[in-house]
């Protein structure tokens, strides 16, 4: 089986972190993986995406055209990405942040949680990216959320480490907001 | 290393040039930052001192490559990277080198040109790498990645193949195999019997008679007699050292084929291809100097279509179209460097469409 998701947003949001995280959970399952990043020259703001291809064999093309599911975190990425979605593919979307009002993409399911209004009642707005991770393995079943716990460990620098339970949570919550 | 050899790391292809250097008993670095492939020195400054080699930041490329020259001439394993820009400035210094068949790595992470361009992929530089790049009359070893994996492995490769041939060997990666990051085995350093280097000069007065490396051969007859020789270590080099990769070639009635990142998204169209019952395969040459000719030929006798893909508006292209024999005809779909956009494997699966529907 070849899994592959794309991310996007604006830079700060963390999308090469939650990239990151995805990569190490596949590899923790013992699959190959290759992430692909592309973003601009700024620190913050300005646009991050990302694509992961994990598979038990080849991963193939790094570059994706159209995605199996996008996590898509912005209005921007939104309107730029969602109807690259392959046919029968998953959108999960930030509704905090992103209107799909009027929007009509037939043959894609589109997952609406609200991330940021999620992370801030978590605790802090910066783990946006944590719940995206939590929805993407609750509505494919792609990584086991063990998977993921684990590859927080290796995905975020040590000094980080004690933030573990606190991002650990938002995935969950980030699973419920999809499974709702 | 070699006890943590089964384990799968996960890093980007410009570390893993790093990482597979250093494992090679690389012990010096020269170099000049440029994107996309600053990691190479970022890597080198943290990790070689520790291992008692020399990590040097020079005042430009020009200076690096000539490091590197003094350096291989001590008989030292070293090397230097750039992008196309650095590459360029490094030209005289390559052909110096050549001149004087001195080893030596440069690993060249493509961007798109000419100038300073940008920083989008690109494999415009397959003409200046495989053609020599400086003035003279030479080649150099190019090895093409197409993975995380290959960036490693053909690292390791390089600087055995510019020790046994005395050249330098590049490899010719992009900003696509050099900014992703992949799940890889960092394999110990290959068993590979090299021959003992008694050229070197250290300037010790060891030896039994004077070394002296140098370019400059004004003997009569001398520069004549190098360029006969070296012409045989290219065909030895091309008998003994051709590599690529065939996927699916059996029963192909079309050869896609394409180097490097784009040889991957090819990979997955020719999946593609498959799936919709059409006779596809891939044709991938690793090294492409020397560039696999002979392969080509073969592959030539039976299928009579080949497709080339390449980030340029094509190069190689050249190469394929000397190899294969005189009645198969290639094709060419090219995106030129920094379009800013990468072409996707539904692209490229439309491209096989167009020209597979020539031969049905």
């Amino acid at each position: 089986m070849r899994y592959d998701v794309f991310i996007a947003g604006y830079g700060g949001q963390g999308v090469l972190l939650a990239g990151n995280l995805l990569s190490y959970a596949a590899i923790h399952e013992g699959k190959n993986v290759s992430f692909f990043p592309a973003y601009g020259v700024e620190k913050r703001g300005g646009s991050a995406m990302c694509t992961v291809v994990f598979a038990d064999g080849d991963t193939g093309s790094p570059v994706v055209g159209n995605p199996s599911v996008s996590l898509l975190l912005n209005q921007l990425s939104f309107d730029k990405y969602a109807a690259k979605v392959k046919q029968g593919g998953i959108c999960i979307v930030n509704s905090s942040l992103v209107d799909v009002a009027g929007v009509d993409l037939p043959g894609i399911e589109i997952v609406l949680v609200p991330m940021n209004q999620i992370a801030i009642e978590m605790g802090d707005v910066r783990m946006v990216n944590m719940v995206a991770c939590g929805a993407y393995i609750e509505k494919t079943g792609a990584l086991k959320s063990t998977s993921l716990e684990a590859a927080l460990k290796k995905a975020l620098p040590e000094r980080n480490h004690k933030l573990i339970p606190a991002n650990v949570k938002a995935m969950e919550a980030g699973a419920q907001a999809a499974r709702d | 290393m070699s006890t943590a050899a089964a384990e799968k790391i996960f890093i980007k292809g410009n570390e893993a040039v790093a990482m597979a250097a250093i494992e090679a008993d690389c012990r010096c670095y020269f170099g000049y930052p440029i994107t996309p492939q600053s990691e190479i020195p970022e890597y080198f400054a943290r990790e070689l001192p520790k291992m008692g080699g020399e990590f040097l930041q020079a005042e430009s490329e020009i200076g690096a490559i000539n490091m590197l020259l003094g350096a291989s001439a001590a008989g030292v394993r070293a090397m230097t990277s750039s992008s196309g820009p650095g590459i360029s400035l490094k030209q005289e210094g390559i052909s110096y080198m050549a001149g004087s068949e001195l080893p030596g790595v440069i690993v060249d992470v493509m961007r798109s040109g000419p100038g300073l361009g940008g920083i989008d992929a690109s494999q415009a530089d397959y003409f200046q790498a495989t053609r020599g790049g400086g003035h003279g009359g030479y080649r150099i070893v190019v090895l093409a990645p197409a993975s995380v994996q290959e960036m490693y492995d053909l690292t390791m490769l390089a600087f055995d193949l510019s020790d046994i041939y005395r050249m330098p060997a590049m490899v010719l990666a992009d900003s696509v195999v050099g900014q992703m990051k992949e799940s890889i085995i960092a394999n110990p350093r290959p068993q590979t019997l090299l021959p003992e280097k008694k050229w070197v000069v250290r300037g010790r007065g060891e030896g039994e008679a004077q070394n002296v490396v140098k370019s400059l051969h004004l003997g009569d007859g001398e520069m004549e007699a190098f360029h006969w020789q070296m012409q045989a270590r290219y065909q030895e080099l091309a008998d003994k050292e051709s590599r690529w990769e065939e996927v699916q070639t059996d029963d192909a009635e079309l050869i896609v084929t394409a180097f490097g990142s784009t040889s991957r998204i090819a990979k997955t169209a020719v999946a593609l291809a498959r799936e919709a019952g059409m006779k596809v395969g891939l044709m991938r040459p690793i090294t492409l100097f020397p560039f696999p000719q002979k392969a080509y030929a073969a592959l030539s006798e039976r299928c009579k279509l080949f497709l080339d893909i390449e980030l340029s508006t094509g190069q190689m292209v050249d190469d394929v179209r000397l190899s294969v024999a005189r009645d198969a005809d290639v094709a060419f779909y090219g995106r030129p460097p920094g379009a800013g956009s990468l072409p996707t494997p539904e692209e490229l699966f439309e491209q096989i469409k167009k020209n597979y529907r020539a031969v049905a």
